[in-house]
């Protein structure tokens, strides 16, 4: 009974994880770069629905809501402001950028929300469910996290499947300047991306706060760490491996903290992302592409 | 054109931002308060975290000395001489503590009293052993501050002191007898606590059945920390940690349908002050603090009223703390009767000695006295939370 406990609580966090993961592998796998302001993000977002809930009083599906609209309009300023400029400087420039930025959004949030951690009042009111005469207990934000990722990770397979800015999102992935020739517009196709992504991190936020209710202007940036750590573990770029190495990374976390010890969980988890990239460099979904000379 | 404005807009976005950190220093404590140009006065020093995880210590530490050195230089100074003081935020860690220690010697600080938090303290108590400059520590209790350093003196009770107090207090009072531990492993003030804790814990027959661990990179998830206790049979939870951690454990504690006796350090303090806490989960909670603002005294009213009306909020012990070390370092200087016109030096090793011939009644202790370890006499006392207030219960 206590391994299905851990077990779930594993894949409790594995589903946050992947929720974060969804976003950074969105953005990788279009725009081929490292969002590292992406847990920041998160962590607006949480404010946001804290707000809106807390000050306003509003209801919880009306503050994420809210939420969403409000981070994907600032994931678009982000990208135009500070990414769009760098469109073809190298990588490791847009990489210091988007670190830059992630230090740039943690000390906008200290100047407007201070730097007391709030306690966040959980969104999921339904307190789960109880198996075995009360011996194993989930609960409602375990519940509401997993099919939230579910329910996201399949609705962003369709759309990059079936759609038409999905199709273009694809077409910039593979080769941005054969894209411009056949009459994609890149920037917009990038800058929807980035929409989808925030907007995704505003609904991670407000999950990822129910179930650790501890929200400060730091809350986002090492969750983001895992998240992205998780993305590369099930292959970056690579929508249905984002949810594998979410759920993975927590499961294992949880379960190293449970049978190993609690003081090493992270270094196991690392352990077993390092073994997992040597014997598969591109991560456990990830497709190896030829690059072309 | 167009990317010159951008880059323009961008570099008043950063400076706005690299702003924000003195900006933001609790409400309208200017971090320089007196300064009289050219005049010959103490400088203070302080250094704490007024922002960051541990942000509800360092604002109350600058806020109380601020009262402090007002009442002070009010009162015709120290010696005769007026106290300039400036108070640099850390965010609670080492290398930042020590670029604030930098900033502050640059400033002309000749006695140092901070830092808030024990990490941070270590590192700045090696430089200040190095520089002599005299150190008062409000707050930092782990031993790693004083050991080896004649110039670093304590006013809360040291990690020993608190993990031998709570497992003496938890096997008088009968208040558990299967003991779960949750501790930060990254953390020395966290671990120093509850290392004396499992010593003494030993000494007095206590049984613990689950000693688990957290790091400062991995405190989002208790759930299986607290599994592993509940699943031992723990009736009560050792939890020598800081109080944002705190609302998280008693929050998941509760989701899990898991009720044992929680027993917190001086770490807890500032738990009620989270915004939008749910303080009934605080209910029966117990913590370890040498000051409660309801104390009946003249001085820790006249304290806690101009607190509330300067700053608004109730000063917590780390702000008790800190308003009696000014006043501590008032009477030391007096004794060792000194001007500012003294080098660091004199300065330090005049106050290492008379310190240590101090007694000092204050709001956070009886008679308080010092050893040449830098420890003080006080001892910790157990308060427990009850109606959303500290009840004592010795």
């Amino acid at each position: 009974m206590g391994f299905l406990t851990y077990l779930i609580n594993g894949m409790s966090l594995g589903s946050v994880y992947a929720l974060i993961a969804l976003g950074y592998t969105m953005v990788y796998g279009i725009a081929k770069m490292l969002n590292f302001a992406h847990g920041d993000v998160i962590m607006i977002g949480a404010y946001l629905v804290f707000m809106c809930m807390s000050n306003a009083g509003m209801p919880a599906i009306v503050s994420i809501g809210i939420a969403i609209v409000c981070c994907t309009a600032i994931g678009i300023i982000i990208e135009k402001i500070a990414y769009k400029p760098l469109r073809r400087a190298t990588n490791l420039a847009v990489l210091i950028t988007a670190i830059g930025v992630s230090y740039f959004l943690q000390n906008m949030a200290l100047l407007i929300f201070g730097s007391n951690p709030v306690s966040f009042t959980s969104v999921v009111k339904w307190q789960g469910i109880e198996l075995a005469d009360g011996q194993l207990k989930i609960t409602g934000n375990a519940i509401v996290t997993i099919v939230t990722c579910l329910v996201i990770m399949f609705a962003l397979m369709w759309f990059v499947k079936n759609t038409k800015p999905g199709q273009a999102m694809r077409a910039v992935s593979e080769d941005k300047d054969a894209a411009v020739l056949m009459g994609i517009n890149v920037n917009a196709t990038i800058s929807l991306t980035f929409a989808i992504g925030s907007g995704l991190a505003a609904i991670a936020g407000a999950l990822l706060c129910s179930a650790y209710p501890s929200l400060n202007p730091y809350t986002g940036s090492m969750p983001g760490i895992k998240a992205f750590t998780a993305a590369v573990f099930g292959g970056i770029g690579s929508i249905p491996g984002a949810l594998i190495g979410g759920l993975l990374l927590g499961v294992i976390e949880i379960l190293a903290k449970a049978y190993i010890s609690s003081q090493l969980a992270d270094a196991i988890v690392f352990a077993v992302l390092i073994i997992v990239l040597l014997v598969k460099p591109t991560g456990i979904l990830g497709k190896q592409i030829k690059e072309k000379v | 054109m167009k990317k010159k404005a951008m880059s323009l807009g961008l570099c008043v976005a950063m400076a706005a931002t690299a702003l924000v950190g003195c900006g933001d220093n609790g409400s309208t404590a200017s971090t320089e308060s007196v300064e009289t140009s050219g005049e010959l006065t103490w400088r203070i020093g302080g250094i704490g975290p007024t922002t960051g995880s541990a942000a509800q210590y360092g604002q109350g530490v600058q806020n109380a000395i601020q009262i402090a050195v007002d009442e002070i230089n009010e009162a015709g100074g120290i010696n005769g001489y007026q106290i300039s003081f400036n108070f640099q935020d850390d965010e609670a860690d080492a290398q930042k503590s020590v670029n604030a220690y930098n900033t502050l010697k640059d400033w002309g600080m000749q006695i140092l009293e901070g830092t808030v938090t024990s990490g941070a303290c270590a590192a700045v108590s090696a430089e200040t052993y190095n520089d002599r400059i005299f150190q008062l520590t409000p707050s930092a209790s782990s031993t790693s501050v004083t050991e080896g350093h004649d110039n670093t003196f304590q006013i809360c009770f040291s990690d020993p002191n608190q993990g031998t107090v709570s497992a003496d207090y938890i096997a008088d009072n009968a208040l558990g007898t299967k003991i779960g531990i949750i501790y930060d492993s990254s953390d020395p003030y966290s671990s120093g606590v509850y290392q004396n804790f499992a010593t003494e814990a030993a000494n007095v027959g206590l049984e613990i059945v689950a000693t688990e661990a957290f790091t400062a990179d991995n405190k989002t998830d208790f759930s299986t920390q607290l599994q592993k206790c509940k699943d031992a049979g723990a009736d009560l939870l050792f939890l020598p940690f800081y109080y944002q951690e705190g609302s998280v454990v008693l929050t998941q504690a509760n989701q899990m349908g898991y009720e044992p006796t929680m027993f917190g350090v001086d770490g807890f303090d500032g738990l009620l002050g989270v915004k939008d806490f749910d303080v009934s989960l605080a209910e029966g909670v117990y913590l370890l603090t040498p000051f409660a603002a309801d104390a009946e005294d003249e001085a820790t009213q006249s304290f806690v009223s101009k607190y509330e009306e300067q700053f608004g909020g109730t000063p917590n012990q780390f702000a008790a703390d800190a308003y009696d070390g000014v006043y501590i370092l008032k009477e030391a200087l007096e004794a060792s009767n000194l001007t500012p016109a003294a080098s660091n030096e004199e300065i330090c090793d005049a106050l290492i000695t008379a310190i240590q011939n101090v007694t000092y009644n204050g709001l956070t202790g009886e008679n308080m006295t010092w050893n040449a370890a830098g420890e003080v006499s006080k001892d910790p006392k157990a308060v427990i939370i009850q109606d959303g207030g500290y009840v004592s219960v010795q």
